[in-house]
């Protein structure tokens, strides 16, 4: 397929541009054809690079676009020039703004804090001195998370290679679409069938493996009944099951063909080629697929909220998948209702907070995976 | 790849012994893998199917409100619910959808440089920022910054965030699918950039865009964080998207399951337990998966009608 050509956006325009800008006598002391121009700076010809990660010598925004003529076409070329690039200014500008905001409100209230906003463990925001801390959400929230991906990413991975490697097109394609659909069942959904319908069927499983190996602090019983952290886990595993699937086959299927047909060549089963060619091929893509099933999980608010039971968080520190408790999201949204004070807001603020800053630095790494991969490919 | 090694001696015919075993297994593994995604899939839809129908084929659902019900009250309708979702999701959609549109192309048709890669990290940043984060932002902006009241609109810029990464996303794979033959066919007539964008690649694009368009409004009409942080449940019929509580489907699931009840009543002489709460959940849900469902469906079939394809 024919990726977009650098060249053809620059050179007539470039040059067009210069001899717009530059007195007369430039063009005497750059006396270069056109098109060599474009081609010094680096064209990209047919390269897979996306237009981010083009590598390039100097911005132009929006240059481009002035025509070689003088013309009513060039208050129309600016304009769109203008707002495209001002929409993705605005884009930038916004992520901005997130991080100023919530900062702006949450610096307050952590000041105002009487204990460590980051290890303490009590939740008191309402009176005058406020005493709060996130450990308790921090350790719920990864934990729900990575419940969810050791039962997703091994699922998903034999789903994508299904799709992938075993069926044939006219059954990989409806398998996929299904899969998709789990992705457009809304979260809200999820949450009630969670606890509705699938909290007492698994709960024979939470109580033989609280009984068999109750002794593992992961594995205490805490007499918690379907509102449980492993409950919102297997939910939340059902919900990334998607995306996970979706990057894996997108890296399985890239997997050379000439790699496939050696594994074949010298003898291989079908699970060796996999194992041989597939997925050493696909390990990097798995890896940020994953992240950003993780990244999805962390984040989710209303399934957990419908599903996790608040507990008390005085006591002895609860390891346990099979106890309640509540996430980042699920505890902002408990509270949404009575948001009250600045100072009150503020401390939920900052829950956000740190919640967007996981959020981002997971997706983040996720990203930096997948491009590091892009560049070498 | 560097080397591949095949372990155990080489048999003439693929595979013998504990290798054809370990395949045999593997197989099974990965065919199981798809059954147990399936299980989930198939069980939640049936549950909704099943216990949602009677509600939503009852008297008055798509014509009446929750007003004055409790659990104890059989029938009301979902039109507050509807309503209040649709014209929360349609505002964001106005808003979101030129917005996104303009980025995708600023990302395929002129971004260079710096701010070209920030947007397309930003994208990446947004496409993955909680619901919740978005609904608190706009909280910290509007209500606790410029002292303003939660309502409906509030709810829509939320979705906006969650709405423009993934049209951008499908947008932008359209318009670099847009073979450049025909952007310098079009120059070579002489014909502006502009021009060139705006009546030649957008147009070959434009069934792919309005798939986009449509999966980012399935993706947001399910959406709830932001409905609990930026506007009021409202049972009662609301259609001002700019003050007081509203309505939304996904906020009459969460009102109902928040008030889940039995109640006894006389039946053909028997004393029954009935859930009206219950029935009413259930069918607010089959609703919105209808609505959602509907949505991605229609996306498929812009989608195959395509001038592009990948």
């Amino acid at each position: 397929m024919p990726k977009r050509d650098s060249r053809m956006d620059r050179t007539p325009s470039d040059t067009g541009t210069a001899r717009l800008a530059d007195p007369p006598q430039a063009d005497f002391e750059h006396p270069e054809p056109s098109g060599a121009a474009g081609d010094r700076r680096g064209p990209v010809i047919g390269s897979s690079q996306s237009a981010g990660v083009l590598p390039d010598d100097e911005p132009v925004f929006g240059a481009g676009t002035l025509g070689g003529r003088i013309g009513p076409g060039r208050f129309a070329d600016r304009l769109l020039a203008g707002l495209s690039s001002g929409a993705g200014a605005f884009l930038v500008l916004l992520i901005g703004l997130v991080t100023v905001f919530l900062v702006i409100r949450a610096l307050p209230a952590i000041t105002a804090d009487k204990s460590n906003f980051l290890t303490a463990r009590s939740w008191d925001v309402g009176g005058d001195a406020p005493d709060f801390g996130v450990l308790p959400l921090l350790w719920v929230t990864v934990l729900i998370s990575l419940v969810a991906m050791v039962l997703a990413v091994p699922v998903a991975i034999g789903i994508a290679l299904f799709i992938s490697q075993y069926a044939p097109a006219r059954v990989a394609r409806p398998v996929a679409y299904v899969i998709d659909l789990l992705a457009a069942i809304p979260s809200i959904i999820y949450g009630v069938w969670g606890i509705a319908v699938l909290a007492p069927k698994i709960q024979p499983v939470a109580d033989w493996l609280s009984g068999h190996a109750g002794w593992v602090p992961l594995f205490k019983d805490y007499n918690v009944k379907g509102g449980t952290i492993f409950t919102g886990g297997v939910v939340l595993a059902v919900m990334i099951l998607p995306i996970v699937t979706a990057i894996g086959r997108d890296v399985f299927e890239r997997t050379p063909r000439a790699n496939i047909e050696a594994a074949w060549a010298l003898g291989a089963t079908h699970w060796e080629v996999i194992r041989l060619a597939v997925l050493p091929y696909g390990r990097p893509g798995l890896v940020s697929g994953a992240m950003l099933g993780l990244g999805r999980a962390l984040g989710e608010t209303i399934a957990i909220t419908l599903i996790l039971s608040k507990v008390s968080n005085t006591g002895a520190f609860s390891f346990s998948i099979f106890n309640g408790g509540e996430t980042f999201a699920s505890k902002i949204a408990n509270n949404a209702a009575e948001f009250n004070s600045p100072a009150q807001t503020g401390a939920y603020i900052a829950a956000g907070l740190v919640l967007f800053v996981l959020t981002f630095a997971v997706n983040a790494a996720a990203r930096w995976v997948v491009n590091r991969r892009k560049e070498f490919s | 790849m560097t080397s591949l090694t095949v372990p155990g001696p080489l048999a003439a015919t693929p595979g013998s012994g504990w290798r054809k075993t370990k395949d045999r297994i593997a197989t099974t593994v990965i065919y199981a893998c798809v059954l147990v995604a399936l299980v989930p899939l198939v069980w939640l839809l049936w549950t909704v199917v099943s216990r949602g129908l009677r509600g939503i084929t009852g008297d008055g659902w798509f014509t009446g409100s929750q007003r004055g019900l409790t659990y104890r009250d059989a029938g009301g309708g979902a039109l507050h619910a509807i309503v209040g979702t649709l014209e929360q999701v349609a505002l964001c959609t106005v808003i979101s959808v030129p917005i996104a549109l303009l980025v995708a192309i600023y990302l395929v048709e002129y971004g260079r440089g710096p701010l070209a890669r920030a947007t397309t990290f930003m994208v990446d940043i947004l496409t993955g920022i909680p619901s919740i984060v978005a609904a608190l932002f706009i909280y910290a902006v509007f209500v606790t910054s410029f002292s303003g009241q939660r309502a409906g609109w509030l709810v829509s810029l939320a979705l906006v965030m969650l709405m423009i990464p993934v049209v951008v996303r499908t947008t932008e794979e359209m318009l670099r699918l847009v073979p450049n033959e025909l952007r310098e066919a079009s120059y070579a007539l002489g014909v502006p950039k502009w021009k060139t964008i705006v009546k030649i690649v957008l147009p070959t694009a434009m069934s792919g865009i309005m798939t986009g368009i449509v999966l980012g409004v399935a993706r947001v009409a399910g959406e709830t964080a932001p409905l609990l942080v930026l506007v009021g449940y409202s049972p009662n019929d609301n259609n001002n998207l700019f003050s007081g509580p509203q309505g939304s489907l996904p906020g009459m699931i969460k009102d109902q399951f928040g008030n889940l009840g039995s109640t006894t009543i006389l039946r053909g002489g028997h004393k029954v337990s009935v859930h009206y709460a219950a029935d009413r959940m259930w069918a607010a849900a089959l609703t919105l998966i209808l609505l959602v469902m509907a949505l991605n469906l229609l996306a498929r079939l812009i989608a195959s009608r395509s001038k592009v394809s990948s």
